[in-house]
């Protein structure tokens, strides 16, 4: 049974896997430590406990051993040495690991508060939901992201997959994953960015090849504009100043691009489910999702509404 | 000794009520500041435990909805801002600013009026920082009270991003008890160094003593950036700046590092003085001098130097080079070693003594298991790549709280207990404080032993709720749980202070027949602090006085 669809003792990933590793070390030596001293506490404070029958002379006065401080430094530094180059190790293989020729780059933008993906390879842009193959151990896949912030500072944290890294303006980083299962993995964004913080979560979907192959071909595809009502509402409101539709003058770029918002499972950066009934609410009134989001209410007619919601429920 | 000393308590008319306060607050005596600013904290630490209890609340269970995500996100800027600069910090100047004159044998500190200027500083950042709730919607009315969070990292902090005056407000706190920071711990560097009685060298002096000369050099070097870096940040915000403005050239990596240079040493400055207090009251309660004294003094100074040099393992995630992750692996491992040291010492104190359990004694033993777990937690975040998974989430900031908390505030309530006789010259109620002990000591472990589990299934700090189905939830409500009998311990402590302070009886000189020179004089101390001025000849020159045959100078 799954504790929690988060947990860092759980690894699905290389780098996940060898945090996993240090961490089991690092553990079991703190807690050896920690049973040791703590039975010298337990037994000193026990042991040497004033009596009631005591004659309250005082016991003898010990000012210092130069041996025992010796021993209490060497041992110590001993176990320091090794939990450091232990960790070195594993610094070098998850940080220096070369990116090999079949790696898939992503670039991932953090906004206040959601996820834009951009794969400059594939010419694809989506949000919020981070589409990614499994990597076969012996034919290694592995995604190479480069990590990009559009305001303020933001962290990606999938625990099952990697550990985090911030994504903070003007200080490109990067991170890699090679998710040797398929599934959904859930993570949310691990570095305070503004009001809506706890709301700007992280879903990545790993799939098989194939499936995966056939996902890049769908978000390539551009929609053909249908000139329905609901788009006459979207393009001639203040949408199209944030979202870009591809195939049509909606060009925005501060939104989360909707070209294929059908195919997507949530909203709001994975704050709702990408229903009719949650995707209406949303453009009605944001704040009821996810209050304090940068979006804002449009102020539309009932009818309208109703539109535009049809009009993006054909996006997919 | 204890039998025959002069009572020299005072029974001065009655003065009118105004005139005793404008007593206080024109006051130049170490001692009476020390309390003022002991009583600031604990005024202070009211505030941010209500802090803390509504974010506990709100956090109970999943989509909770006790509070709006902008009054959650100043609550818990407003919380961490609170604690640090306007708890820990005054009740560490507080016992510092009592207790280090009494222990050396001095008269009051090198400068008397810096000390009420340094006070009244921090009181003034105090102020300000709670005006913001009234005054840092500004012009824009956007704002209230801060929410960039107690780090600010940039550029949330920006116009952009933070309008109004909350952040000003923030800003300007810091700058201005910062200064006072500063001030008094170049009177505490001073009054150690200049002002120790005749015989008392430095090699003489009571470990507290050591402890807060150390802290007092810690607080010079660490503020300071910190200061600059608000200056800094005001130059962005109103002079058209650009030193943390990404769009221009500025660096947010600049403030973390002028951040976190400030706040590691910071954890020392106010852990040191914690350690002090522990190295007072574990001899006296074992009965036995203080073991490796020489080796506690370099392990002390050690712990200074090298966490001015493990900042940036508060940075593991935002993409340093491998090299220099590696460095501060390093660093911050090393630290450990003179903590261990420490533990070490203070058990070897206890090892073959006559321990007493009364309730100073009660909470350093806490303290000594807690910081065990605190300091063994701060290995494995010192582990790069373990960092990674486990910064910025619940085990972080459990681990934070157990050294804050479980450590720190455990050895400053056992200091609460051990000098209060000293300064009400009555006795506390025995019964009350043990009381306070297992309430806090109940919830603390309930708070703080079960915070480190969300975070290891993958709780982010900060949040202000968060989705079901991750298995964060019955922690959640174990974590707030906790938060009531912490609540009722500090509770009681406050009543067994006012009811012993009115109704205690009288305590003596000397209750604990302790060694150091603050037991010397009469409770409360005169404002002369001593009739004639000791010499020593030893640490602890009140054995030396009750066991002539047996002085400790012999062996020193």
């Amino acid at each position: 049974m799954q504790i929690s669809p988060t947990n860092i003792f759980a690894p699905a990933s290389t780098p996940a896997d060898s945090v996993f590793g240090l961490s089991m070390f690092v553990i079991v030596t703190v807690i050896a430590i920690f049973i040791a001293v703590s039975v010298l506490l337990t037994y000193a404070v026990v042991k040497f406990r004033a009596r009631r029958s005591d004659d309250h002379s005082e016991p003898a006065q010990v000012y210092g051993s130069n041996q025992v401080e010796l021993a209490w430094t060497v041992i110590p530094v001993l176990i320091v040495v090794a939990l450091f180059l232990a960790s070195a190790r594993v610094i070098a293989s998850v940080q220096d690991a070369p990116k090999p020729f079949s790696a898939l780059e992503v670039i991932v933008t953090g906004h206040q508060y959601w996820w834009e993906y951009r794969y400059p390879k594939l010419n694809i842009v989506t949000a919020n939901e981070l589409h990614v193959p499994v990597s076969d151990p012996a034919h290694p896949t592995p995604t190479f992201m480069t990590l990009l912030s559009a305001d303020t500072d933001h962290s990606f944290w999938v625990p099952r997959l990697a550990g985090k890294t911030d994504l903070i303006p003007n200080h490109p980083n990067s991170m890699w994953i090679d998710p040797h299962e398929t599934g959904l993995f859930l993570g949310q964004c691990a570095q305070y960015c503004g009001t809506q913080h706890a709301k700007m979560l992280l879903r990545v979907y790993v799939q098989p090849r194939a499936e995966f192959d056939r996902w890049v071909r769908e978000q390539q595809q551009v929609s053909q504009s249908a000139a329905s009502a609901g788009e006459r509402v979207f393009q001639s409101t203040a949408c199209v100043n944030c979202h870009t539709v591809a195939g049509t003058p909606a060009k925005g770029l501060f939104g989360p691009d909707l070209t294929h918002l059908m195919s997507r499972d949530t909203i709001a950066s994975g704050a709702a489910p990408n229903t009719h009934e949650k995707l209406r609410l949303w453009i009605q009134h944001p704040d009821a999702l996810k209050p304090g989001s940068k979006m804002p209410p449009m102020g539309l007619s009932d009818g309208d509404l109703d539109k535009v919601t049809a009009y993006l429920e054909t996006l997919r | 000794m204890s039998t025959n000393t002069i009572q020299l308590t005072e029974f001065p008319v009655s003065r009118p009520l105004t005139l005793r306060l404008h007593g206080w607050v024109t006051t130049v005596d170490h001692k009476r500041l020390g309390l003022l600013y002991v009583l600031f904290a604990l005024v202070f630490l009211t505030a941010g435990g209500i802090e803390a209890t509504v974010m506990r609340l709100q956090l109970i269970r999943p989509h909770n909805d006790l509070v709006s995500p902008q009054a959650f996100n100043r609550m818990f800027t407003m919380h961490g801002t609170t604690m640090i600069f306007f708890v820990a910090m005054p009740l560490v100047f507080g016992f510092a600013n009592y207790l280090v004159p009494l222990m050396i044998g001095a008269r009051d500190m090198a400068f008397p009026r810096l000390n009420a200027f340094s006070f009244w500083m921090t009181a003034l950042g105090g102020l300000l920082l709670y005006f913001s709730f009234l005054g840092g919607d500004g012009l824009y009315g956007g704002g209230g009270a801060p929410d960039v969070g107690w780090f600010a990292y940039a550029p949330l902090t920006s116009r952009t991003f933070s309008v109004g005056h909350s952040t000003d407000f923030w800003t300007l706190s810091l700058l201005v008890s910062g200064i006072g920071s500063v001030g008094t711990a170049i009177n505490i560097i001073t009054t150690i160094l200049c002002m120790r009685c005749p015989g008392m060298t430095l090699g003489k002096m009571p470990l507290l003593a050591w402890l807060n000369l150390t802290m007092g050099g810690l607080v010079v070097l660490a503020v300071s950036p910190l200061t600059a870096a608000q200056l800094m940040l005001l130059v962005d915000r109103y002079l058209g700046g650009h030193f943390f403005d990404a769009q221009a050239g500025g660096s947010a990596v600049v403030w973390m590092h002028f951040f976190w240079v400030f706040g590691h040493p910071e954890v020392y400055v106010l852990a040191i003085p914690a350690f002090a207090i522990a190295s007072e009251i574990i001899p006296v309660f074992s009965r036995k001098a203080i073991f490796g004294y020489p080796v506690m003094v370099l392990a002390t100074v050690a712990i200074g130097f090298v966490s001015m040099s493990v900042w940036a393992h508060h940075m593991f995630t935002i993409g340093m080079t491998s090299g220099a992750n590696t460095f501060f692996v390093l660093s911050t491992m090393a630290i450990a070693v003179p903590t261990g040291i420490k533990i070490f010492n203070w058990l070897a104190t206890m090892w073959g003594g006559k321990i007493r359990f009364a309730a100073p004694m009660m909470f350093c033993i806490a303290f000594l298991f807690q910081f065990l777990v605190a300091g063994l937690t701060g290995v494995t975040l010192a582990a790069a790549p373990f960092d990674w998974q486990l910064g910025n989430s619940y085990y972080l900031v459990a681990h934070f709280h157990y050294v804050i908390v479980g450590a720190i505030l455990f050895a400053i309530f056992g200091g609460f207990y051990y000098w209060f006789p000293k300064v009400a010259g009555k006795m506390y109620n025995e019964g009350l404080a043990k009381l306070h002990f297992w309430l806090f000591f109940l919830g603390f472990h309930l708070t703080f032993d079960f915070m480190h589990i969300p975070g290891l299934l993958g709780m982010p700090r900060r949040i202000y709720t968060y989705e079901p189905g991750r298995g964060w939830d019955v922690w959640n409500v174990i974590v707030t749980i906790g938060v009531f009998f912490q609540a009722a311990g500090v509770l009681i402590l406050a009543a067994n202070l006012l009811l012993s302070y009115f109704r205690g009886r009288t305590a003596g000189n000397d209750p604990w027949d302790a060694w150091t020179l603050e037991w010397s004089t009469s409770s409360p101390p005169p404002e002369y602090n001593f009739a004639v001025v000791p010499t020593v000849r030893s640490r602890r020159p009140l054995w030396d006085l009750k066991h002539p045959e047996d002085p400790d100078w012999r062996y020193e």
